[in-house]
């Protein structure tokens, strides 16, 4: 108990990792079990015994595990059935989806957000706490993304960085000249999907998306070089974190005025053009600028590990 | 009477899109070659993507929308190939076979 207080003192102070070592030795430990199982598989293959006594041996066959498995998945299975049995039934007039709620979205949503795509008007105002989250949610799978997948140049294997298309000159030629057409156009369209997103179909989540599919058809015609030009490392998380203060700031805002009832004129702009819905435009690009960030990050991070 | 021969003529297009389609599922699921089956595959995404948009621009009349139809369609025409050419390429790098199934010329 006393060795463990000490050694998350000595974290705390120093920043070393308290069970490196011990990380190290069971690390050798387990290579040397594995050499150990290699050797006895093979000898098992040799004697050629049979399933059953292998998994005898390794304790793995055991009645009650496969009792208790089988019971758990009856249980799992009557607690579902019993929810379906509760459900109403098919067209049931008094049901939740018939309430007054969605009536109160169809009728007001124009007249208390000012937008006239009632969607987005749901999402960033009346279900503001959802949206929020859901944007915070994106960025921390990123997050723990980054945490388990980058790697930083070392000088021990230079290689593993620089594993993927970093070396290898020939670009395709028929994919970059379409990219070079196409580019240009999807963004295009996703800035015209975020912007238009209080007034037609569409909005943060799916402009962000558009954008996000351009620049990975962008790196993989160009490769990573051409990429860096402008978007690295440093653009991705000065970007998302702008976006995402901002967003909350102004999410809080919302919160608190809305909260104790303080009235605070925002104008909500003539219903059907572009500057209409009073936070929803710029709420629409925070949320597209991290979802499209997101999506390069996961791909990029998935792909080779770095920007 | 104008009518009657527009629905004539996108029930044809419809049919023929139809018809082009089995034929791509028929050549994706008989050929044995890799490369075969993308070319099969093309037909699908090319020629008869072509007839269903006319269908559909015929039907609604000429009017905006039906540039946003041929907008998609240039898409297409641009984009399935493209990918065709990239699987194309995946196929002649990984494939060790590839001088058995069909005839490259390697320059």
């Amino acid at each position: 108990m006393k060795k463990s207080s000490e050694a998350f003192k000595n974290w705390l102070l120093s920043g070393s990792d308290p069970l490196e070592e011990e990380m190290i030795e069971t690390l050798s430990d387990e290579e040397s079990e594995k050499h150990e199982q290699t050797d006895e598989s093979s000898r098992i293959r040799k004697e050629r015994k049979s399933l059953k006594e292998y998994l005898y041996e390794k304790g793995m066959y055991r009645p009650a595990r496969i009792v208790c498995s089988i019971g758990l998945c009856l249980m799992l299975i009557v607690m579902l059935m019993g929810t379906v049995m509760d459900m109403p039934y098919f067209g049931q007039a008094d049901t939740l989806v018939n309430s007054e709620l969605s009536e109160f979205y169809v009728e007001k949503t124009l007249e208390h957000t000012g937008a006239t795509n009632i969607i987005t008007g749901i999402i960033l105002n009346f279900r503001g706490f959802d949206t929020l989250g859901e944007s915070h949610v994106l960025f921390i799978a990123v997050c723990s993304v980054i945490i388990l997948l980058k790697m930083s140049p070392s000088e021990e294997n230079p290689r593993l960085y620089t594993s993927d298309r970093e070396d290898q000159k020939d670009e395709d030629l028929v994919l970059s000249s379409l990219t070079r057409f196409l580019f240009p156009l999807i963004c295009m369209f996703g800035v015209y999907i975020i912007l238009n997103g209080n007034i037609s179909p569409g909005g943060g989540f799916s402009g962000g998306a558009v954008i996000g599919a351009g620049l990975i058809l962008y790196l993989s015609a160009y490769g990573y070089k051409r990429i860096r030009r402008f978007f690295t490392f440093k653009t991705f998380k000065v970007v998302s974190c702008l976006a995402l203060i901002s967003y909350t700031s102004s999410k809080t805002f919302h919160f608190i005025t809305g909260a104790n009832e303080i009235h605070v004129p925002i104008p909500l702009g003539t219903p059907g053009t572009i500057f209409s819905g009073g936070l929803l435009l710029p709420l629409n690009i925070f949320v597209g600028l991290v979802v499209a960030c997101t999506m390069y990050a996961l791909y990029t991070l998935f792909r080779k590990g770095d920007f | 009477m104008l009518e009657i021969i527009q629905f004539v003529i996108v029930a044809m297009l419809l049919f023929a899109a139809v018809v082009l389609e089995s034929f791509a599922i028929f050549g994706v699921n008989r050929f044995r070659f890799s490369l075969n089956r993308l070319h099969a595959a093309a037909i699908g995404d090319t020629l008869s993507m072509t007839c269903v948009i006319l269908a559909a621009v015929v039907y609604t009349g000429f009017e905006l929308l039906s540039l946003k139809y041929f907008m998609i369609l240039t898409l297409m025409w641009m984009t399935s190939p493209v990918s065709g050419h990239l699987i194309s390429l995946l196929v002649y790098k990984t494939d060790e076979k590839t001088d058995e199934e069909a005839k490259v010329w390697k320059n």
